[in-house]
């Protein structure tokens, strides 16, 4: 029971943190910028755990961050000086950095406490074993799993990044050209929004794995963009989205006996896909009662 | 992998060795079959890049998983063409889904795309996890599709896989006039009546096809960059499309070489990474040492122009220093020349060291002077530069002020037969807009012999 709450509390943080993310991607239309993050981060945790030997949550998040905005800076480069159409420059990047991630994977296979599987599944149901304990090995307390505290940690970084740069976030993203005019350095906060997206990746990588949190970063929100009016219910719209999806994707798995994130995963589309329906609907209904219509205006 | 021939030397080599004797009939075939998927899956990938859809590749091979999980579990068989099958089936509603979602939502191009990806995959990520938890026969192998793996791969996919290419490779030489046309123009296309929405869904079948009879080989996650990489490396060697594409397959066909290899080598390691590293290697050789458009020659050539127009603007300003002093002295040091022109100094000395070189300076105690050849190019440059002055002034009705800086830059690029046209057309000036006099084509000789 414990651990069913744990799992799922670490699903929420995960999903509601993607989600918020996920709103500025999908409003500035870099979508596919945040599929090849996700990709890429991969490259970034094997490469520092090579590296450090260490699989502490900073050396991680560092690992992440930096290859993360490799990602965006050599597919802008790419773009600008090979004069590559902008989405073939990023899917050559993305494809590379997760090609060398899963050869050093399967290289260093022994070594590295990551396989093939959990790449692409994660392995939410292990989470509650993998615990932090404070104080010392020996007699201190277990206060929760590693996973937990570490999308814990990034969902606090996200808020509070969001809710502080508000403003001119929604500067950024609505009006880029203002934003320059009114003297905002436009690439810094595309390069901060960079490593949100990397630092979410990342820490929902122990739980989810690297290609289905493209769906948690894309799904919620892009539901979320076709009923919400202002920025800020969209925020809010998409974070509901990611809760709902997780706690009816807990049940399917349940009552399938499937792989966890795979199923919230699936939720979040289906849900996506009664919005569409009901959105179609409501305006197929619009058509047929075009007079109503017109004397309401 | 250089860590593995470290660990076993003998072993490696004489694999490769039985590898290229062909022995292992199943090694050749493999190879043969990784070769066509290359080929074919790059010269598709072109179309999809040309219409501006790079990456509708990697959500196609995402979408074919859910496809071929269902077809496993519908007939609960691992025959390659109802797994074909399955996997078209799935990957074809993905592409209308990318279609349909911009088109009738306020959803955008690239999300659709994201969106789609993520779902299909995750749906097939739960299926395969639904099987693998069922009490099924030959169920082992299914999780090889997610990165490829060449050395799994059976006769009978084999087959499939050459009967698909060649299929692919042919039906694209049939139609590639179209293809060509609506690639770069699909609106004309429709004006000609060519059934543009016909040949855009048969293209967007042999996309689906050659991701999904990739998938063995590859894998879903890394299918994309196959279709992809080869084309946005060979554009940097050629801008005539039947080039690219036979480049882009020969690139898929070497990076498919490559990686068939290391899986023969390695049979742990999956294939698709492989082939993508390989891939991208192929691409970044090519955007730094491609002839004309790579990022090496490009730089060479733009040094080669810069040097070539500090050059020319310090003979012309030996001009104008000795036409200032009425053709009387002929000798400038550096500052003089730095007084009408600004210079760093050490670039500066390095090209008046060249020009020397060149025979079109010489140096002495007093300073810099033209010989006969650096005083006919000298007057040749302040001659076309002062007809431009004019041509702008009289024909476009700039005002004097403007007209300098253009010059400044046309004089270097202007060639003899368009110095005689400008000739022709302002017939009789004999001044520049600044009151300077423009130096004839004989000029140079008399005032030579002047001094």
């Amino acid at each position: 029971m414990i651990n069913d709450i744990w799992i799922l509390a670490t699903a929420s943080l995960v999903a509601i943190s993607s989600a918020l993310v996920g709103v500025f991607l999908i409003l500035r239309r870099q979508a596919l910028m945040g599929d090849a993050i996700s990709h890429s981060v991969l490259l970034g945790i094997v490469v520092a755990f090579l590296a450090t030997e260490s699989r502490s949550l900073t050396v991680m998040l560092t690992g992440a961050v930096l290859i993360g905005l490799l990602t965006a800076w050599l597919s802008d480069t790419l773009h600008k000086v090979g004069k590559l159409q902008s989405d073939a420059s990023i899917g050559i990047v993305f494809t590379l950095f997760f090609a060398v991630g899963v050869i050093l994977v399967s290289l260093y296979a022994g070594q590295v406490d990551l396989d093939q599987e959990c790449v692409l599944y994660g392995e939410i149901a292990f989470v509650p074993f993998d615990t932090i304990v404070w104080g010392s090995d020996t007699d201190g307390t277990e206060i929760g799993p590693r996973a937990f505290w570490a999308i814990g940690i990034v969902f606090m970084i996200v808020l509070i990044s969001i809710v502080v740069g508000f403003e001119r976030l929604k500067t950024v993203t609505f009006h880029p050209s203002l934003a320059v005019s009114l003297g905002i350095n436009v690439v810094f906060w595309h390069y901060f929004l960079m490593t949100l997206v990397s630092m979410t990746t990342v820490a929902s990588f122990d739980a989810v794995g690297a290609i289905l949190v493209v769906a948690l970063l894309v799904i919620p929100a892009s539901g979320a963009y076709l009923v919400a009016s202002s920025l800020k219910s969209m925020l809010w719209i998409a974070a509901a989205y990611g809760q709902a999806s997780v706690l009816l994707g807990y049940a399917i798995s349940y009552w399938l006996d499937s792989s966890i994130s795979a199923a919230i995963a699936v939720t979040a589309g289906l849900l996506l896909f009664i919005t569409v329906l009901v959105l179609e609907i409501q305006k197929k209904r619009r058509i047929q009662q075009p007079n109503i219509e017109f004397e309401t205006r | 992998m250089e860590d593995f021939i470290l660990l076993n030397p003998p072993s490696t080599w004489d694999l490769l060795i039985e590898f290229w004797q062909f022995n292992d009939m199943n090694a050749l075939w493999v190879l043969m079959g990784s070769i066509l998927l290359g080929t074919s899956a790059s010269v598709i990938g072109s179309f999809a890049f040309l219409r501006r859809r790079s990456l509708i590749g990697d959500a196609l091979a995402h979408a074919a998983l859910p496809g071929v999980m269902m077809a496993f579990l519908l007939f609960q068989t691992r025959d390659p063409l109802i797994m074909f099958l399955g996997a078209v089936t799935s990957s074809f509603i993905g592409f209308f889904i990318i279609d349909w979602l911009p088109k009738n939502t306020k959803t955008k191009p690239d999300a659709a795309l994201a969106i789609t990806l993520s779902f299909f995959f995750a749906l097939g990520l739960m299926l395969l996890s639904f099987i693998q938890g069922m009490e099924v026969e030959n169920k082992s192998g299914l999780d090889k599709i997610l990165f490829g793996q060449a050395a799994a791969m059976t006769q009978e996919d084999i087959n499939l896989l050459m009967v698909v290419t060649v299929f692919i490779l042919i039906t694209v030489m049939l139609f590639f006039q179209k293809f060509r046309l609506i690639a770069f123009n699909s609106s004309y296309a429709q004006s000609l009546g060519i059934a543009v929405n016909r040949y855009e869904l048969l293209l967007a079948l042999l996309i689906v096809m050659s991701v999904v009879v990739g998938l063995q080989l590859v894998g879903v996650v890394l299918m994309a960059a196959v279709l992809l990489t080869p084309v946005a490396a060979a554009r940097f060697w050629s801008d005539k499309l039947t080039s690219i594409l036979i480049l882009a397959g020969i690139l898929g066909a070497i990076s498919a070489i490559i990686s068939t290899q290391i899986s023969y080598l390695a049979p742990a390691m999956p294939t698709g990474p492989w082939m993508v590293v390989s891939l991208a290697s192929l691409f970044f050789l090519s955007l730094l040492f491609a002839p004309n458009k790579g990022l090496i020659n490009r730089y060479l050539q733009q040094n080669q122009l810069r040097q070539k127009v500090a050059e020319e603007n310090i003979l012309r300003t030996l001009y104008k220093l000795w036409e200032r002093t009425e053709f009387q002295k002929n000798d400038f040091n550096m500052g003089d020349i730095q007084s009408l022109r600004t210079m760093p100094t050490h670039h500066l000395q390095s090209s008046l060291k060249k020009l020397c070189r060149r025979k079109l300076l010489t140096s002495s105690s007093r300073g810099f002077r033209l010989t006969d050849s650096g005083l006919e190019q000298a007057t040749l440059l302040t001659r076309r530069h002062r007809l431009w002055e004019n041509y702008l002034n009289e024909h476009l009705e700039l005002t004097p002020d403007q007209v300098h800086s253009q010059a400044e830059r046309i004089e270097h690029i202007l060639t003899a037969e368009q110095e005689k046209q400008l000739e022709e057309e302002l017939k009789n000036s004999q001044q520049d807009p600044h009151g300077n006099v423009i130096p004839g084509v004989n000029n140079a000789t008399q005032t030579g012999a002047k001094r």
